[in-house]
C-alpha cells in the first residue's frame, strides 16, 4: 500500500490498483480525495462509509465513470497492471475486465429486456458476434438461479427482488471480469436473503477467482464477507487494514467510534455515539475532516490532513494521533438490559388483534390473533421482515386502520379503532413516530409549527407553565437539539435532526406510550446510535413506554426489554429479549438470528 | 443507488430557502412579467385612453397607417388603434375568472375525492372521465349551440372543460402526499378532514397547482380567443382581439394592421404566462 | 395553443391501465381481459357521452324548432318542425330513437333540408367533411411524429445546452400561439408578403385534388401541436435517460447508441404512445379553428356553420362522430402502451 506522494510501480500481481484519485463537482468540491487503494486476485475489500463519504462515487470512478456534473480530477488505475485512463474510454472494459452490481435490482434491470436479453446485450458488446453467445444457464445456474428456458424468458418484473440481484450479478460475471465492483448489493432484501448472497458471492469469488469491492454502510456485513476493509470518511480513506486487525484494534478514532455505534445481537451493550455530525462535500474542514468530532484532536489535527500511516503491514491509518486511540473496551462491550419493572401498571394490552386490508374482491390478512402487553416504562419490540404485519398492527393502536376486530386497551379502558372517534385524552396518550425522515414533517412548517400542532390541539393549555414557546423549547432540548433550529424547515436538517423534531413532535403530546416504527432504519450507524440513546433517556427519564418496530435485530438487543417475533402476520415467539436472542425456540427466529450479520461473529471467525 | 441520490444532494452545499419569486431571476421570468404587464396593462388602461370611438366609423374601410390612425382603419372604416386598445379586457377578465373557477372547483374536488370515502371518489371521478372524454373545444360549442352565446355559457362550458384536468392532478398529488408521516400523524391526532386538506396538504400540494396555472390559464384563453374567432363570442361590433383577427382578414391585403396588431397582442399574452409558468417550473426542479 | 399537461409526468402510466392478474376462476387471458374490459369502459362512456349530448342540446332554454327558425317563424312552419322532429315525444324516447338511428347511420336531417323538404342527410353532409378533414390530420401526424421523436431526442441528450434550449424555447414560443394567431401569420408570410400559397382552401370537391392549398393548414397545425408533443417527449426520454438502468448499461460496456436505442428510447414508448394519443385529441380542437380560418371544407367548418346557425340535428351528429372518434383514440392509445410495456402486457405482477 502506497502512502501519500509515492509513485505506485505497476505490479502484474495485483488485480485493481488506483492511486491519488481525486474526484470532484466539476468547477466545485472534491467529493472524494487522494484515495489509493489495491486489489489481490481473488480478494474482496470492504469499503465502508455512511452517506456522503464518497463510496459510491469511488466504486464508480474506477469503471471510468462519474455521475453528471462530476468529474475525476487526478489519479491512476491499474487493471491486471494494466494502466487504463478513467474515463469513457474505458468501455470496452467495463464488464469485461472490471464489473459493476449496484445497489437496487429494482431499478437497474430493463424492463422491456427479458433475462436472457439482458445478459446477451453485455456480452454481444465485448464479443464478435461470430463467437457465439455464452450458455445462459450454466450462468444462471453459478448465481442459483432457475437455469431452465422458461425462467431466462421472464422480464424484470416477473422475479423476485433476490433473484434480481443474482440476474445483476450474472451479468456482472458473464464476461468473466478480473474485478467486479458491488454497490450495496444486499441492501433493501431482507436478513436472509442477504445472507445467502454473501454466502455465494464467497464461493463466486472462489470459483471464478474474481477480486471484488464490496462497497456498504454495515461494518457487520463487510465484516463477514471482506479480507480487507478501507474505512472512508468525508472522501478520504481514513483507514484500511485486515478485517480483523481493523474491527478487533481500529487506529482511526472514526473507526472506532462506528464500531461502538452498530448495535449487535450477539453482544448487546451500550451505545456510544459520535458527536456532531458527518461533514457534508463542499464543507470539508481545511485539517483532518474528523477533527471537529474526535475526541483525541488537537491543533495540528485542524492545521493539516493527516497523511496515511503504516500501523502494521498493510494497516495503514490517516491520523496523527493513532497511537492514543483507546481500544474496544470491554466494558463499552459490556451492558445489560435494564430489568424491566413488571410491578409497574400495564399501559397498552392489546387481545387477539386481528387487521386485514380490503382491496377491490380480495381481503388479505395483515395480522392475526395480536395479544401482548406494554407496561410503564417498558419497551417492546415487534421484529418482522418487511410484510410481517408490523407497521399495520402500529397503525391499527394508533388508530389509523379501521379494519380490525379484537381490543385495544389502553390503561384498560377499551379503544375505538378509528382515532377521531377516541377522546382528546385517549389520542394524546398515544402517539406514533414513523420510518421515513423525508416526510416524517410537514415540509410547508417550520419546526415550530409542527411541534405546536399537537399541544394546540391534545393539551390542556392551562397546565403549561411556559405558554406553547416555552414548552417547545423545553420539548427540543430534551430531544437535545438547539433552540435556534425552531424556525427552521425540514428541509435544511439532517436525516437525524428531523427524527428527533419528529420525536419532539410526538412528546409534544406528553404521551404515555410512543410507537416507533422503523424510525431509524434510514439513518446511518452513528445517527441512529444517538437517536436510541434518546429514546433511552426517554424511558427511563420519564417513565415513556415504547412499542419499538424493527426488522433489526441489534437494535432490539440494545433497546427492548421483551420481545414479539411475527411471521406472516402472527406472533411465532415472545419473551424476554435476552433468552429469545440467546436461546430462540422457533424455526423462524432461529433462521433470523442466524442469518443477522454480525461484528463479533464475524471476528470470532477470524481470530 | 439510493445512496448515490442522497451523495448528489449532499453534492450541493444547504442553499437558503428559496424565495417563491426566485423564478423572477431567471430571464424568462423577468421576460415574462414585463410582457404580461404591459398587456394587462393595455387591456385595463386602453379603453380609458383609446383615442376613438370603439363602433363608429371614422375613415374609409381598410386604410393603411396615416391620417391620424396610427394602425389604419378595419374593415368598416373603424380606427384599428382604439379597438386594439378595447378590445384586450373582454378576453382577459373572462379567462381570469374562468381560471378562478377552474381552480375553486377542481381542487375542491380533487382533493375531496382522493380523501373521501371509496363511493364519493368514484363518483366524483367518473364524472371527471365522462367530462374528458368530450374534445375540449366540442362541448363548448354544443353548449353555445343548444344555450345561445353569452359571458355566463362561456364561463360554464369552459369551466367544465378545464377543471376535470386539474381535478385529477390535484387528486393524484393529494394521494401522494397523503400517505406522508406527517398526514399519518395529523390523522392520529385526531384533526378533521377539511382542517388536514388546509394545514397540511394545500400548502404541500400548492407547488403543483401552480406548475398547472400558466398552461391552464393560457388554456383559457385559447379557448375564449378561439370562440370569439369562430365568430361564436361577443357580438360585433364589440372589439376584443380574436374578433377582429377573423373579421379583418377581409382587408388584410390593404391594411395588416387590422389583423397583425390584435394578432401580436394575443400572442405576447399567451407568450408572457408561458414564459412565467415555465419559469416557475424551472426554478422549482432547480429548487429540489 | 397549448394544453393542460395532465401528463406532464408522462412516465406515470395512468393507474387505470394496470392489468390485473386474470382472477381466480375465470380463464381469459388477462390481456384478453384487459381488452374486453378497455372496450366495455370505451362504449359506456360513449353512450354515457351521447346522453349529454342529447341533453344538453335540448334541455336548455328555448326549444330546436325556435331556435333553428328563429324568434319571429311562422307558427305553422314551427308545427311542421316540431312534428318533423318529434319534439312532442317524451326526451327520454327521442334520445332513444337518436342513438338507435346513430347506431344504424343514420342522424336526422339538418335544418336546412327540413325547412326545404330537400337537401342531404347529416349523415352524407358529414361523410366528405369527415374524409377531408381525416386527410388533414393524417398528413399532419404523418410529418408530426418523426419531427417529434428527432427533436425531443436531440433535446433529451443535450439536457441543458445550447440546443435543448432552442428546441425548449422555440416550442414555448410556438406552443403559446392560438392555432388561429399562427395561422394568421402564416398567411401573412406566405400570401401577403411572399405571395407564394394560396390563403383560403376552396370549398368545392375534394381538396387532395389541390395539394397547394393543404400546406398551410397543415403547417398551422403542425406548428401547434408539434411543439405539444415535443414537451411532452422530452420529458419521457430525459425520465428514461435518468432510469438506473441505462447507467448500468453504460457501465456493462454497451455502446451508446444502443444504450440510447435498446435502453432508453424503447422505454419512452409508453409515454410517446400517449404523448401522441394526447396530441391526436389535441388535433380536434386545432382543426375545428384551422378548418374555420382557411375556409377547410371539413367536419370542423361544418360544425362551426351548424353552431352559428344553431342547426342541433347537424351538430347533434357531428358532436357524437367526433367524441366518439376520442374516445376510440383513447382506447387505441390505451391498448398499445399495454402492448408496448411487458409488465402490463403479461398482466402484472407475478412471482
Amino acid at each position: 500500500m502506497k502512502g501519500v506522494g509515492e509513485i505506485a510501480s505497476p505490479r502484474q500481481d495485483l488485480s485493481l490498483s488506483v492511486a491519488g484519485l481525486t474526484v470532484g463537482v466539476r468547477n466545485g468540491p472534491a467529493i472524494i480525495e487522494d484515495v489509493s487503494m489495491e486489489l489481490l486476485p481473488s480478494e474482496i475489500v470492504g469499503v465502508v462509509g455512511e452517506s456522503g463519504s464518497g463510496k459510491t462515487t469511488l466504486g464508480l470512478s474506477l469503471l471510468g465513470y462519474c455521475r453528471p456534473g462530476a468529474e475525476v480530477r487526478s489519479g491512476t488505475l491499474e487493471l491486471g497492471g494494466v494502466r487504463v485512463a478513467m474515463d469513457g474510454s474505458m468501455r470496452t472494459l467495463r464488464g469485461r475486465a472490471i464489473a459493476y452490481v449496484p445497489q437496487d435490482p429494482g431499478q437497474a434491470l430493463n424492463p422491456a429486456l427479458r433475462i436472457r436479453a439482458a445478459i446477451e446485450d453485455i456480452v454481444r458488446a465485448h464479443r464478435e458476434r461470430s463467437a457465439g453467445l455464452p450458455e445462459i444457464s450454466t450462468l444462471l445456474e453459478a448465481v442459483n438461479l432457475p437455469s431452465s428456458a422458461e425462467f431466462s424468458r421472464r422480464f424484470p418484473h416477473q422475479i423476485s427482488g433476490g433473484q434480481k440481484q443474482r440476474v445483476s450479478i450474472a451479468m456482472a460475471l458473464s464476461c468473466h471480469p478480473g474485478v467486479v465492483v458491488l454497490d450495496e448489493p444486499t441492501t433493501g432484501l431482507d436478513v436472509e436473503t442477504q445472507s445467502r448472497i454473501l454466502d455465494e458471492l464467497l464461493r463466486l469469488r472462489a470459483e471464478y477467482r474474481i477480486a471484488m469491492i464490496y462497497v456498504t454502510h454495515d461494518l457487520a456485513v463487510v465484516g463477514k464477507i471482506a479480507d480487507r476493509i478501507a474505512v472512508m470518511y468525508a472522501g478520504r480513506i481514513v483507514e484500511q487494514g485486515p478485517t480483523a486487525a481493523l474491527l478487533s484494534r481500529p487506529r482511526h478514532p472514526y473507526t472506532r467510534g462506528l464500531l461502538l455505534s452498530i448495535p449487535d445481537h450477539r453482544r448487546p451493550r451500550r451505545l456510544e455515539p459520535m458527536r456532531g455530525i458527518a461533514v457534508s462535500v463542499g464543507e470539508w474542514p481545511k485539517g483532518c475532516p474528523f477533527a471537529p468530532r474526535c475526541p483525541q484532536a488537537t491543533s495540528e489535527c485542524e492545521q493539516s490532513v493527516p497523511p496515511s500511516t503504516p500501523v502494521t503491514s498493510g494497516h495503514e491509518v490517516r491520523c496523527f494521533r493513532w497511537e492514543s486511540t483507546p481500544p474496544v473496551s470491554d466494558d463499552a462491550r459490556a451492558g445489560s438490559w435494564i430489568s424491566p419493572d413488571t410491578e409497574s401498571e400495564v399501559v397498552l394490552e392489546v387481545r387477539h388483534l386481528r387487521a386485514e386490508h380490503r382491496g377491490r374482491g380480495t381481503t388479505v390478512v395483515a395480522a392475526a390473533d395480536i395479544s401482548f402487553q406494554i407496561r410503564r416504562g417498558e419497551c417492546l419490540a415487534l421484529v418482522g421482515e418487511s410484510g410481517s404485519g408490523k407497521t399495520t398492527i402500529a397503525r391499527a393502536i394508533a388508530g389509523l386502520h379501521a379494519d380490525v376486530s379484537g381490543e385495544i386497551l389502553l390503561a384498560g379502558s377499551s379503544l375505538t379503532p378509528e382515532a377521531r372517534r377516541r377522546s382528546v385524552a385517549e389520542r394524546r396518550r398515544i402517539q406514533l413516530v414513523v420510518q421515513n425522515p423525508k416526510d416524517a414533517l410537514n415540509p410547508r412548517h417550520t419546526v415550530r409549527q409542527s411541534i405546536a400542532r399537537p399541544i394546540r390541539v391534545l393539551r390542556d393549555r392551562s397546565t403549561l407553565s411556559n405558554g406553547v414557546d416555552g414548552e417547545i423549547d423545553s420539548l427540543l432540548e430534551r430531544v437535545r437539539l438547539p433552540q435556534r433550529i425552531a424556525n427552521s424547515y425540514p428541509d435544511e436538517l439532517s436525516g437525524g435532526e428531523t427524527q428527533r423534531v419528529a420525536i419532539a413532535r410526538a412528546l409534544a403530546a406528553d404521551p404515555e406510550l410512543m410507537i416507533c416504527d422503523e424510525i431509524t432504519s434510514a439513518l446511518d450507524v452513528s445517527v441512529q446510535a444517538a437517536v436510541l440513546r434518546l429514546l433511552r433517556e426517554l424511558q427511563t427519564d420519564f417513565g415513556l413506554s415504547l412499542l419499538f418496530i424493527t426488522h433489526n435485530l441489534g437494535l432490539v438487543a440494545t433497546i427492548a426489554d421483551d420481545l414479539l417475533v411475527l411471521e406472516d402476520g402472527v406472533i411465532c415467539e415472545r419473551g424476554v429479549t435476552s433468552s429469545v436472542l440467546g436461546n430462540p425456540q422457533h424455526q423462524y427466529t432461529k433462521r433470523l438470528i442466524a442469518a443477522a450479520p454480525s461484528v463479533d461473529d464475524s471476528m470470532a471467525d477470524r481470530i | 443507488m439510493s445512496s448515490a441520490t442522497a451523495e448528489t444532494k449532499v453534492a450541493r452545499p444547504a442553499r437558503p430557502r428559496r424565495h417563491r419569486w426566485e423564478m423572477l431571476r431567471a430571464p424568462e421570468g423577468v421576460i415574462g412579467l414585463v410582457l404580461l404587464t404591459f398587456t394587462v396593462a393595455v387591456a385595463v388602461i386602453g379603453p380609458i385612453v383609446a383615442p376613438h370611438p370603439l363602433a363608429q366609423p371614422v375613415g374609409p374601410p381598410g386604410e393603411p397607417p396615416g391620417h391620424g390612425f396610427p394602425l389604419g382603419t378595419d374593415y368598416l372604416g373603424r380606427d384599428v388603434l382604439s379597438r386594439v386598445l378595447y378590445g384586450g379586457w373582454p378576453i382577459l377578465w373572462l379567462s381570469a375568472v374562468i381560471t378562478l373557477f377552474t381552480y375553486v372547483i377542481g381542487v375542491l374536488i380533487g382533493m375531496v375525492a382522493a380523501l373521501g370515502r371509496r363511493l364519493t371518489d368514484s363518483v366524483l371521478m367518473r364524472f371527471v372521465d365522462l367530462l374528458l372524454a368530450f374534445p375540449p373545444l366540442l362541448l363548448v360549442l354544443v353548449l353555445i349551440a343548444s344555450a345561445g352565446s353569452s359571458s355566463t355559457i362561456l364561463i360554464i362550458s369552459i369551466v367544465l372543460v378545464l377543471f376535470p384536468g386539474l381535478a385529477r392532478i390535484v387528486r393524484s398529488a393529494t394521494l401522494e402526499v397523503s400517505t406522508a408521516g406527517y398526514i399519518e400523524a395529523a390523522f392520529a391526532r385526531g384533526e378533521r378532514a377539511p382542517a388536514v386538506m388546509w394545514h397540511e396538504i394545500l400548502p404541500n400540494i400548492g407547488p403543483v397547482i401552480l406548475a398547472d396555472l400558466g398552461v391552464r390559464f393560457s388554456f383559457a384563453i385559447a379557448l375564449v380567443a378561439g370562440v370569439n374567432f369562430l365568430g361564436l363570442g361577443e357580438s360585433p361590433p364589440s372589439a376584443n382581439w380574436a374578433l377582429m383577427v377573423a373579421e379583418n382578414n377581409v382587408v388584410i391585403t390593404s391594411n395588416v394592421w387590422g389583423v397583425l396588431a390584435p394578432a401580436v397582442m394575443l400572442m405576447v399574452l399567451t407568450v408572457s404566462i408561458n414564459l412565467l409558468g415555465d419559469a416557475y417550473v424551472r426554478n422549482r426542479s432547480k429548487a429540489r | 395553443m397549448s394544453v393542460p399537461e395532465e401528463q406532464v409526468g408522462v412516465q406515470q402510466l395512468d393507474p387505470k391501465l394496470d392489468v390485473k392478474p386474470a382472477a381466480a376462476g375465470r380463464r381469459l387471458h388477462p390481456l384478453l381481459d384487459f381488452v374486453l374490459r378497455r372496450l366495455a369502459i370505451g362504449l359506456v362512456t360513449l353512450v354515457a357521452a351521447s346522453a349529454v349530448i342529447f341533453w344538453a342540446t335540448n334541455a336548455l332554454p328555448g326549444d330546436v324548432a325556435q331556435a333553428t327558425l328563429g324568434r319571429n317563424a311562422n307558427p305553422k312552419a314551427l308545427a311542421s318542425m316540431r312534428h318533423e322532429l318529434h319534439l312532442e315525444e317524451p326526451l327520454l324516447t327521442r334520445y332513444v330513437d337518436w342513438l338507435g338511428g346513430a347506431v344504424h347511420g343514420e342522424l336526422g336531417n339538418p335544418a336546412s333540408t327540413i325547412t326545404q323538404g330537400v337537401g342531404p342527410s347529416v349523415a352524407e353532409l358529414i361523410g366528405p367533411a369527415l374524409r377531408n378533414t381525416l386527410w388533414l390530420a393524417l398528413i399532419t401526424f404523418a410529418l408530426l411524429v418523426p419531427l417529434t421523436v428527432l427533436l425531443a431526442t436531440i433535446s433529451a441528450l443535450r439536457v441543458g445546452r445550447p440546443a435543448d434550449y432552442a428546441i425548449s424555447y422555440s416550442s414555448l414560443l410556438l406552443g403559446s400561439l392560438p392555432e388561429f394567431v399562427l395561422g394568421t401569420i402564416l398567411i401573412l408570410i406566405f400570401f401577403t408578403q411572399l405571395n407564394l400559397l394560396p390563403p383560403l382552401v376552396l370549398p368545392t370537391g375534394n381538396p387532395l385534388d389541390d395539394p397547394e392549398q393543404l400546406v398551410l393548414p397543415v403547417l398551422t397545425l403542425l406548428g401547434v401541436s408539434l411543439s405539444f408533443a415535443v414537451r411532452q417527449l422530452r420529458v419521457g426520454v430525459i425520465h428514461a435517460l435518468n432510469q438506473e438502468y441505462v447507467t448500468m448499461a453504460r457501465l456493462g460496456g454497451i455502446r451508446e447508441y444502443r444504450v440510447l436505442w435498446r435502453y432508453a428510447l424503447r422505454n419512452s414508448l409508453a409515454p410517446a404512445i400517449q404523448s401522441f394519443a394526447q396530441t391526436a385529441l389535441y388535433l380536434f380542437g386545432g382543426t375545428v379553428i384551422v378548418e374555420a380560418l382557411y375556409s377547410y371544407p371539413g367536419i370542423g367548418r361544418e360544425l362551426v356553420q351548424a353552431v352559428g346557425s344553431r342547426d342541433i340535428s347537424t351538430v347533434q351528429g357531428i358532436t357524437l362522430v367526433l367524441t366518439s372518434a376520442y374516445i376510440l383514440i383513447n382506447i387505441v392509445a390505451d391498448l398499445a402502451v399495454v402492448l408496448v410495456v411487458p409488465r402490463l402486457r403479461t398482466g402484472g405482477e407475478s412471482r
